[in-house]
């Protein structure tokens, strides 16, 4: 019955569209375009116009005042040499990590832990108590979580170190933050924190509409716990792994709230981003020039993967 | 074969889930056990905020952020509420995200209502600019739009974040809103349209009052998204009357001038909004976020 009704649905669904396109398009779709108007013009003002004008001044040596002085390739000339933004692409790849991969991992296996175990065995109240816990970090701002962890990692009077200390395992205590082999892990870390929870909101819903008949059946055939995720699970919320990826990977390519207060890209440039290293450019060392250089590789990246995913889900979905 | 195999799901269904559902074995409590460990590593930072915002000073000196408060004392809270200027900062946050939520809510209406219902022509190319328009990072923009806000004397204004939260918002809102609206019944159009109402009266009693579960999950999640963003209003708002919560927490972080417990009344103080609206809005927002996903 149920397969009956989900089967006609697209299908009656693609009729009474085909219907309404022609009828609605034929008459006036000039006319609906009015509707489009106001934001035609914001969107000309707040997006197009900055863009351009960021991709010029890239060209362009300028210190925000004044005319703007033409200079070719020179800025992306200085940044192909420039080892500091090479760091900072390299630190990019790992918040990616941080932001989008390892989120993602966990985020499965934690969401069909608590669909498959919790909410069965347990009672669904205990998993989507577990599932608000952890989403909670979502909800703040980024900046007042990265204060607090801050605050945690304080070498002197941080919660982390005098626990440590309190325990008698005052050897371990270390400026976490301060050490420049450490920091950038110390910021992965905290990135995972963050992020895990949206992860595990979207793969919980995501497992809500799959087929509960054909993990039964894999499991039936003495499918592991593994191969039922691996081979059963995952193809069925593909659509949802990639939104997921693609959101976490551009949020992660903005991680600006995150350096700006747990290191200020420091010590040295161990924890310098695109993103930290182009707002310095303009507004410390006014070079706008440089910074919108650097605005603009790091915009050409994230439209270039964000239209590789949408073409990905596309193909994937049809 | 996939004839047997729906023949006999029903009758196997049933029993792996009698067989199973009460069966909490050892591997189901060592799951259990390991989740209840995570949950509590994530609610860590929380703990410790709660543990501290109200401690005595003279305890935390002594004793640290682990020990258990030994008294209550609103020092810290008070004192960053004061240098901060924190109730000013509240109204302007809270003026911006809900100028902002309606703003916007507005703009993807109208856009949605030409692309998911109007079916303008090259409405792909136009959704897809849009949604490349959320995704764009604003340092791209940033120092544009700066120097465009000093030309137009809006520089350190709350609406020039406005204007341009607006924009950056109401692009996801017209993908998402037109994606809904490209299955809106038609009988209900045709409906409306046979008893002569126009386009935009169809818009304002019938589009508006169907979709408004999808209307009030973008006005929840605009205004939260507004509250939080940082960049945009660091540079933008520079002096202290026009700050946002965030922006003053941050550039007081920046000013190294807080001790161990101005900064958890700090973060309690930033927590506080977010965790109100959480759990007003926790049904909304995790239907929410599903929704942004599936679509």
């Amino acid at each position: 019955m149920t397969a009956i009704a989900q089967q006609r649905k697209p299908g009656a669904e693609a009729a009474t569209t085909r219907t309404r396109g022609a009828s609605s398009g034929a008459a006036g779709g000039g006319r609906y375009a009015t509707y489009l108007l106001p934001a035609a013009i914001l969107f000309i003002v707040v997006i197009a116009v900055p863009l351009a004008l960021n991709v010029y001044t890239s060209f362009t040596n300028w210190t925000g005042v004044g005319p703007r002085q033409w200079a070719g390739l020179a800025n992306y000339r200085q940044l192909v040499h420039d080892s500091e933004f090479w760091a900072s692409m390299w630190h990019s790849l790992a918040l990616v990590a941080a932001m989008a991969v390892i989120p993602t991992v966990i985020g499965l296996l934690v969401a069909a832990a608590l669909f498959d175990v919790i909410a069965k065995r347990f009672g669904p109240r205990l998993a989507s108590v577990l599932r608000a816990c952890i989403y909670l970090p979502q909800v703040l701002p980024i900046i007042v979580a990265a204060i607090v962890w801050g605050w945690i990692l304080d070498p002197q009077y941080g919660a982390l170190n005098v626990g440590l200390r309190d325990a008698g395992l005052g050897f371990l205590a270390h400026d976490l933050l301060g050490d420049p082999h450490t920091a950038l892990l110390t910021v992965m870390a905290v990135l995972v924190w963050f992020q895990l929870g949206y992860p595990v909101v979207i793969f919980m819903a995501a497992l809500q509409r799959t087929d509960p008949a054909l993990t039964e059946a894999a499991e039936i055939d003495g499918a592991t716990w593994g191969q039922r995720l691996r081979l059963v699970i995952v193809p069925q919320i593909r659509p949802e792994i990639y939104v997921v990826l693609l959101t976490c990977t551009v949020a992660s390519l903005r991680a600006f709230g995150w350096i700006y207060a747990l290191t200020s890209g420091g010590p040295g440039e161990a924890t310098q981003v695109p993103s930290y290293y182009s707002y310095q450019s303009f507004f410390t060392n006014l070079d706008v020039g440089y910074g919108s250089a650097i605005a603009t590789v790091m915009t050409v990246i994230i439209v270039a993967v964000s239209v590789v995913f949408l073409w990905a889900q596309r193909r994937h979905a049809l | 074969m996939s004839a047997v195999l729906t023949r006999r799901r029903p009758a196997r269904g049933k029993l792996a889930r009698h067989g199973l559902a009460k069966h909490r074995g050892p591997a189901a409590w060592l799951v259990l056990a390991a989740l209840a460990v995570l949950t509590a590593a994530v609610l860590f930072p929380f703990a410790l905020i709660a543990l501290n915002a109200f401690k005595p000073p003279a305890q935390y000196s002594a004793h640290g952020p682990l020990s258990f408060p030994d008294g209550f004392s609103t020092g810290g809270v008070s004192t960053f509420w004061q240098t901060a200027d924190f109730g000013r900062a509240l109204w302007n946050s809270v003026l911006i995200s809900g100028c902002v939520c309606v703003l916007a809510v507005l703009l993807s209406i109208l856009n949605a209502y030409a692309l998911g219902i109007g079916r303008v022509k090259g409405r792909t190319w136009i959704l897809g600019a849009f949604l490349v328009a959320n995704f764009l990072p604003q340092e791209g923009l940033v120092y544009p739009l700066y120097d465009m806000a000093k030309a137009a004397g809006l520089y350190d204004t709350p609406l020039a974040v406005i204007i341009i939260f607006t924009v950056i918002q109401g692009a996801f809102g017209t993908y998402l809103l037109s994606s809904v609206l490209s299955t809106f019944p038609p009988e209900l159009l045709e409906a409306a349209r046979m008893d002569g109402a126009g386009r935009a009266r169809i818009l304002w009693r019938v589009v508006v009052p169907v979709s408004m579960p999808t209307i009030g999950v973008l006005l929840v999640f605009f205004f939260i998204w507004t509250w939080n963003e940082f960049f945009l209003p660091l540079v933008f708002l520079v002096s202290n009357s026009n700050q946002t919560v965030p922006v003053a927490l941050g550039t007081l972080q920046g000013q190294h001038i807080m001790n161990p417990l101005t900064t958890s009344g700090a973060a309690l103080l930033g927590v506080f909004p977010t965790i109100i609206f959480f759990l007003i809005f926790q049904r909304t927002l995790t239907r929410g976020v599903t929704v942004g996903a599936v679509k």
